[in-house]
């Protein structure tokens, strides 16, 4: 096997291993349970609930700039439920219910209309954080609900919530792209939908299932991103998230043109640049000068992909 | 032939190949000034090649290029423009949002103080195609215009740059028929300037209409070339697909058998499908296990036919029976689902998904079949597809391999495969052995006779007459969107075939000119 390519495919779990290792050594108490799954894990659990998402969509050979907005509609939605008392089931029903319905809102626009993913999504992304806004005024609304709150507070034996909740949508999205004949529909149609649509595959339905299954995991975040901080901040949950996101598919060598989806991939992804982030700011580089740094390992990986063709 | 004008394009013995596959073997083209010449030739001909490396698109390997007296190498097609040979080629490629006169005069604008001056541009613009005598709004942005009218852009855009050769790429197939005869009027007034131009097209009456010369091209060699009213269009043709002295093989079956065929009610029946112009109003059936040959030039609605027997393409009007019910095919998912099946023309942008395994691009249309309580059966995804590759000799080196590591012929039986497993009653096979190799060629065209002999229906088109007229127990004939003639066992002869083809008539069968 080439080189580019073995780099291509482990690139990113080799980076986090040398990561890992070297912070091992040389960063005191990174060792700990504390550290590692109350830092490094409970951070990149969102980033990579959304990246499994986004994986699904880029295989489709489209993306979801809105994820971050849908993050923030969803998070409105069920702590204005809450606030309002009406119960955990319905409050985070309703959410999830909602970021579906967004998910359904950019599938229909780039299956039925044609519109290019970037420019569908750019829709959300931007009307999204309005609508978020709308919702409670843009005021800040203080949580307290125990109930609610556990998708980001929840501690079951002793790990965070959410890095459970990652695991199983992984594992979920894993199968179902494995095992079921939806999962395959999406690489034949992200890699030759003109053949595939040929072939009797319902090339739209399947592009629509993929915008709500990223837009419902991105809705699940939301919940979690309010219930962690205590508040609903409509100007700031899920800002930046679509990035984080489309990052860790990309480093994990997913090609952005579609065809192939690789879960384990961007879960990988999202937890080594989260690391690679703490890395950079615990050793007292300035965040301006992280940001770079994260700019260029993704260069690097995108690089990689050039090779493969 | 004995007062042909001075040659203002010589190009002799040119060679061309691509990753060593000759495209273009010692071929020769000459124009003379004034002369509207005739580029003709099936596809994979090397015509396109050709004007390729004439424009600078492509370096030649080898040969001699003179234009205009002067010995020639263009290195890109902005060379060649500015050398005055402009190339207007089948989808128009200007600038859609600017207005008519920015689009003639694109690049070379003319300013006044380093700024744009837009009224000379727009006067000049007016008066260039003023020559064509056309008349238009120049400062009407492109996308506003009739097709034919962004051609005439193009062609002022030629004369703008004062083009001595202007190369047309089927300029017609998007007009409609006025819009042809203007484009016709047009370029019989570049040649009474003096103009040449090469006419690349495929209909035979647009060619007899306008040309005075044609080249004609077989196999990336030039055959020969000749004043037009000195070839028949019977002729024309016959040289144009050629005849090869190979053993004709005949796939056909008994008479015994065929009668039996003849008595059984069609799978389907398709009466009347028009589409825009290029179905105008075609109606063909196939019987079970009968094979029906779909004949015609390039543009004749071979594949448009295909197309909208599999629902990939709106019909205008017409209707599909399948055993004798109206059938509604809306998208190529209900034709699957009426057990249709088929191979595309292109089988790399329309068949095969590259990056995927020899197993998926089998069973993408198995797929729902295949699901058990909403998971795909793997063991017996695996069955069905090590049964397929043993039955149709895929070579590969394990199911998982991707696709797009087989050799052409090995993708195409996948692609047959991948229908074969869905256990259809209607096959459509379009160009399934195009440059494939000719064992597998072979192979295919005896799998299908075995399928046809098991009850399958088959229509099958190929722009190869020798295939045509070995595998098929029924011909129809297409030209210019309408079935022009039907013929069956011994009457299928390549003079018959070909008679059809040129003119729209067969001998011995009813035709409808």
């Amino acid at each position: 096997m080439q080189w580019t390519r073995w780099a291509q495919q482990y690139g990113a779990l080799a980076t986090l291993v040398v990561l890992f290792v070297y912070n091992a050594i040389d960063t005191p108490f990174f060792l700990t349970r504390q550290s590692l799954l109350f830092v490094l894990l409970r951070q990149a659990a969102p980033i990579a609930i959304v990246a499994v998402g986004m994986a699904i969509v880029i295989g489709t050979a489209g993306i979801d700039l809105s994820v971050g907005s849908v993050m923030a509609i969803s998070g409105q939605v069920g702590a204005t439920l809450v606030l309002h008392g009406h119960g955990t089931a319905v409050a985070i029903a309703l959410a999830i219910g909602v970021a579906a319905a967004c998910g359904a809102f950019n599938g229909t626009l780039v299956a039925r209309f044609g519109v290019q993913p970037i420019i569908a999504t750019l829709i959300l992304f931007i009307a999204g954080r309005g609508i978020a806004q709308l919702i409670t005024g843009g005021e800040l609304q203080p949580l307290s609900n125990p109930g609610f709150q556990w998708v980001g507070l929840g501690r079951p034996a002793g790990i965070p919530a959410q890095i459970i909740i990652a695991l199983v949508v992984a594992v979920l999205a894993w199968l179902v792209m494995r095992l079921t004949v939806f999962g395959r529909y999406v690489t034949s149609v992200g890699g030759n939908e003109t053949a595939s649509r040929l072939a009797g595959v319902p090339s739209g339905r399947v592009k629509v299932l993929a915008y709500v299954i990223c837009a419902t995991l991105a809705g699940l975040v939301g919940l979690i991103a309010v219930s962690a901080n205590f508040a609903s901040d409509a100007n700031n949950t899920g800002q930046g998230m679509e990035l984080d996101a489309i990052a860790a598919v990309a480093v994990a060598g997913t090609r952005l043109t579609g065809g192939r989806v690789t879960i384990w991939g961007a879960v990988i992804g999202a937890v080594m640049l989260k690391l690679l982030q703490n890395t950079l700011i615990a050793h007292g580089i300035t965040k301006e000068v992280a940001q770079m740094i994260e700019g260029a390992v993704i260069v690097a990986a995108l690089y990689l992909q050039r090779h493969e063709a | 032939m004995a007062e042909r004008p001075p040659l203002l394009l010589s190009m002799q013995g040119i060679n061309k190949d691509f990753l060593g596959v000759p495209a273009l073997i010692d071929a020769r083209f000459e124009v003379a000034r004034g002369e509207v010449h005739a580029l003709i030739g099936q596809n994979g001909a090397g015509k396109s090649t050709l004007i390729k490396v004439l424009t600078g698109v492509y370096q030649r390997d080898s040969g001699r290029i003179e234009f205009d007296g002067r010995q020639v190498e263009f290195r890109s097609p902005h060379a060649a423009q500015l050398a005055g040979l402009s190339t207007i080629y089948q989808e128009v490629n200007l600038v859609p949002f600017r207005s008519v006169a920015e689009n003639v005069f694109l690049g070379r604008e003319p300013k006044r103080y380093g700024l744009i001056d837009w009224r000379r541009m727009n006067s000049d613009a007016a008066d260039v195609l003023g020559r064509l005598d056309i008349s238009v709004d120049v400062t009407k942005p492109l996308y506003e215009c009739s097709i034919a009218t962004q051609q005439m852009t193009a062609l002022g855009r030629a004369l703008a740059t004062s083009a001595k050769l202007v190369i047309m790429d089927e300029p017609t197939s998007a007009l409609a028929e006025n819009e042809v005869q203007t484009l016709f009027d047009v370029i019989r007034r570049l040649r009474s300037d003096g103009i040449s131009v090469v006419f690349v097209s495929h209909r035979l009456d647009e060619l007899y209409a306008v040309c005075d010369r044609v080249t004609i091209m077989r196999d990336g060699r030039t055959l020969e070339d000749r004043p037009m009213s000195e070839i028949s269009r019977y002729e024309l043709v016959s040289r144009m697909l050629g005849r090869e002295l190979a053993e004709q093989l005949s796939h056909r079956r008994g008479e015994q058998t065929s009668e039996e065929v003849e008595r059984a009610e069609p799978i389907v029946q398709a009466d009347e499908l028009r589409r825009g112009r290029a179905l105008d109003g075609v109606s063909l059936s196939v019987r079970p296990g009968e094979i029906v040959g779909l004949a015609g030039l390039l543009g004749s609605g071979r594949t448009e036919t295909a197309r909208a027997l599999f629902g990939a393409d709106p019909l205008d009007s017409g209707t599909v029976r399948m055993h004798g019910k109206q059938v509604a095919l809306r998208s190529p998912r209900d034709a699957v689902h009426h057990k249709i099946g088929f191979s595309p023309e292109d089988r790399k942008t329309d068949g095969i998904v590259p990056q995927l395994s020899v197993r998926e691009n089998i069973t993408l249309a198995l797929l729902p079949r295949l699901r058990r309580h909403g998971i795909v059966d793997r063991a017996r995804q695996g069955e069905i597809v090590a049964r397929f590759i043993k039955a149709i000799g895929i070579k590969c080196s394990s199911p998982d391999q991707p696709i797009r590591e087989l050799s052409g012929g090995n993708q195409q039986k996948v692609l047959l495969a991948r229908w074969l497993c869905t256990d259809p009653e209607l096959l459509i096979l379009d160009e399934p052995t195009r440059g494939i190799d000719v064992g597998a060629k072979r192979d295919i065209q005896v799998l299908i006779r075995q399928l046809a002999d098991d009850g399958l229906a088959v229509l099958l088109i190929s722009s190869e007459l020798e295939e045509i007229i070995a595998d098929s127990d029924r011909v129809v004939t297409l030209r210019d969107g309408q079935a022009v003639a039907e013929l069956t066992g011994a009457a299928i002869t390549e003079e018959a075939l070909m008679q059809g083809m040129a003119t729209g008539a067969a001998a011995g069968s009813e035709s409808a000119t």
